[in-house]
């Protein structure tokens, strides 16, 4: 056919950003980025040590120890003759993990199934959303003790009910963002399932879900690194000893001896944190089909 | 009424009670099987308006609409016409084929036979090859024909069409103008279509509906007798320049009538509110 002018995705990788040198160029970007903060920490130490400054504190080893140490401590013996640290806060790191996913799939589900009950009838919205709101008010420090005490009568395993914590933590913004993403639906589209006389079922997951999915994913992100915020968190006053957030404690009553310890850890739950919102990113890739302009 | 009649629209009057606007008054008009139906008017007159309530989207305020000899309603409900706006409203999330093939996956049709169906629309629309491709990776043109193939997999005997061809540049209108017409050849079907150009409207129909706004209404009915097939040289037959002044006079007459644009705005937004 005549006007047959396919617009630019089929000749997407040209030959100047071949796959390759993308991965490169975002790889460089990234060591760049690192070094730079790298630099920035041992600059400040060493202006603030040289001209003695005490605003806004002390800068001192305990205060602000050289990245280096931080790094060099994640292969040294966290004891006298015990395994490295860094086999330690993996095995904390893959413990939390495991809660947070847990956390995450019930935060993403539940948030998920509450956005699309909202977004079916107004008067629900008026009447739970307010409550849902200020669920998120309430200090997540003053109700994790009571959720591992209470579930925990029932028999349930203290890691499940930190994963309810986690959970209660990451469901929010999926709600939020499914109710705006499934009122976000074309009404042309809407007119356009009308005329098929399609039920409101299908109009929902034919339609208002796939429309709604660039919504719910950026929820996701957000929600996948507060699932393992909610997780640390979670451990920290239901004095569960094998994750990161026992691992902080543990490593916080030693501060002033072996501060790179506690720093370490720190970076342990930042990755873990980074690789939840990363793998989210993937998943989004895979399964949001749009136009270029559209992806965010 | 005419008993074979498509579309039989009677005495049906529209208003919006929320901005008290009468987007159409008392509109009767009977559609024979086969014929090409343009609505003409100005912005503001309901011919869009006409076209929803033809195809069950709006509800009329009083008169009734049968199509196929049920009421607008079952009509919709039986799937009796399909539709093609003036945006493509394809799915971004969809390939060709899969947009094409929605309505018939909420018939409940099986994969081999959706298969078979979509191979035939996009031969008929001429987008063979094109099935995997996204929305976005089409021209606006190649869009739209997507959009009509779409609306005729079903098999309607009723093409209802809202300025379908609009936001398209002159020269793929043209074109897409021919092939519509291929198409109705082809198939047989009645077509309802909603413009405001004037030649577009000559061009392609049997009859074109000249609408006035304000209350809307039809202001008069232009028979266009000018040979089939319709061809590029259509457009240089006298008879073309004649029906082309007539539909313009029709035109003319409501414009005189008019002096300023509130009401316009009024009726549009009225018509955004539903």
């Amino acid at each position: 056919m005549a006007d047959a002018a396919v617009a630019g995705p089929l000749d997407g990788s040209s030959l100047r950003s071949s796959p390759a040198l993308v991965a490169l160029r975002r790889a460089s970007s990234i060591a760049l980025a690192l070094a730079a903060l790298w630099g920035l920490w041992e600059a400040y130490r060493w202006t603030w040590i040289r001209l003695d400054l005490t605003w806004p504190f002390v800068v001192d080893e305990t205060t602000m120890p050289h990245i280096d140490d931080i790094v060099g401590s994640l292969f040294e013996p966290s004891r006298t003759n015990g395994p490295l640290l860094i086999h330690v806060l993996l095995d904390s790191a893959l413990f939390t993990a495991k809660e947070a996913a847990v956390g995450f799939a019930m935060g993403a589900s539940i948030g998920f199934a509450l956005g699309v009950l909202l977004a079916h009838s107004r008067l629900l919205q008026r009447g739970v959303l307010p409550y849902i709101v200020a669920s998120q008010t309430i200090p997540i420090l003053a109700i994790a003790p009571m959720v591992v005490v209470g579930l925990g009568s029932k028999g349930v395993t203290d890691w499940v009910s930190v994963s309810v914590i986690s959970a209660y933590l990451s469901f929010f913004p999926v709600t939020i963002n499914t109710v705006r993403g499934l009122q976000s639906a074309d009404p042309r589209a809407l007119e356009l399932m009308r005329s098929y006389a399609a039920g409101p079922w299908r109009v929902l997951w034919k339609l208002r879900v796939p429309s709604s999915l660039p919504f719910v994913f950026s929820a996701l992100r957000v929600a996948a690194t507060a699932s393992v915020v909610g997780a640390i968190v979670g451990e920290l006053p239901s004095s569960i000893p094998d994750g990161l957030g026992g691992a902080i404690l543990n490593f916080n009553q030693y501060y002033t001896l072996d501060p790179e310890n506690l720093w370490a850890t720190n970076l342990i739950a930042a990755l873990l944190g980074i690789s939840f919102f990363v793998a989210v990113l993937v998943v989004e890739r895979l399964v949001v089909r749009r136009a270029p302009e559209h992806v965010a | 009424m005419n008993a074979d009649a498509v579309v039989s629209i009677q005495g049906v009057t529209k208003t919006f009670a929320k901005a008290n606007v009468t987007a159409l008054e008392n509109i009767s008009v009977d559609l024979l099987p086969g014929e090409f139906v343009s609505l003409i008017g100005p912005s503001g007159c309901g011919k869009s308006t006409l076209l929803r309530v033809i195809g069950d989207l709006i509800e009329p305020t009083t008169g009734t609409v049968t199509v196929n000899r049920k009421s607008a309603h079952e009509a919709r409900l039986a799937r009796d016409y399909g539709i093609v706006f003036q945006d493509s409203v394809l799915f971004d999330w969809r390939t060709v084929a899969k947009n094409i093939a929605l309505p018939l996956e909420l018939l409940g049709w099986d994969r081999r036979r959706r298969a078979e169906r979509v191979k035939e629309m996009t031969a008929l629309v001429e987008l063979s090859g094109f099935e995997s491709h996204h929305p976005w990776q089409l021209s606006g043109g190649m869009q739209q024909r997507v959009s009509i193939a779409r609306a005729l997999a079903i098999e309607p005997a009723l093409l209802l069409m809202d300025e379908p061809f609009g936001a398209l540049d002159e020269m793929t209108r043209e074109r897409l103008n021919l092939e519509l017409l291929r198409i109705w050849h082809q198939l047989g079907s009645t077509v309802v279509f909603v413009t405001h150009s004037i030649s577009e409207a000559v061009f392609l129909s049997t009859r074109v509906v000249v609408m006035s706004p304000r209350p809307g209404r039809i202001r008069g009915i232009v028979d266009v007798d000018l040979p089939q097939p319709r061809t590029v040289q259509t457009h240089e037959n006298p008879r073309f320049f004649e029906l082309v002044t007539a539909v313009r006079e029709l035109l003319r007459g409501i414009e005189s009538a008019e002096e300023d644009g509130t009401l316009e705005s009024e009726l549009l937004a009225a018509e955004e509110a539903t």
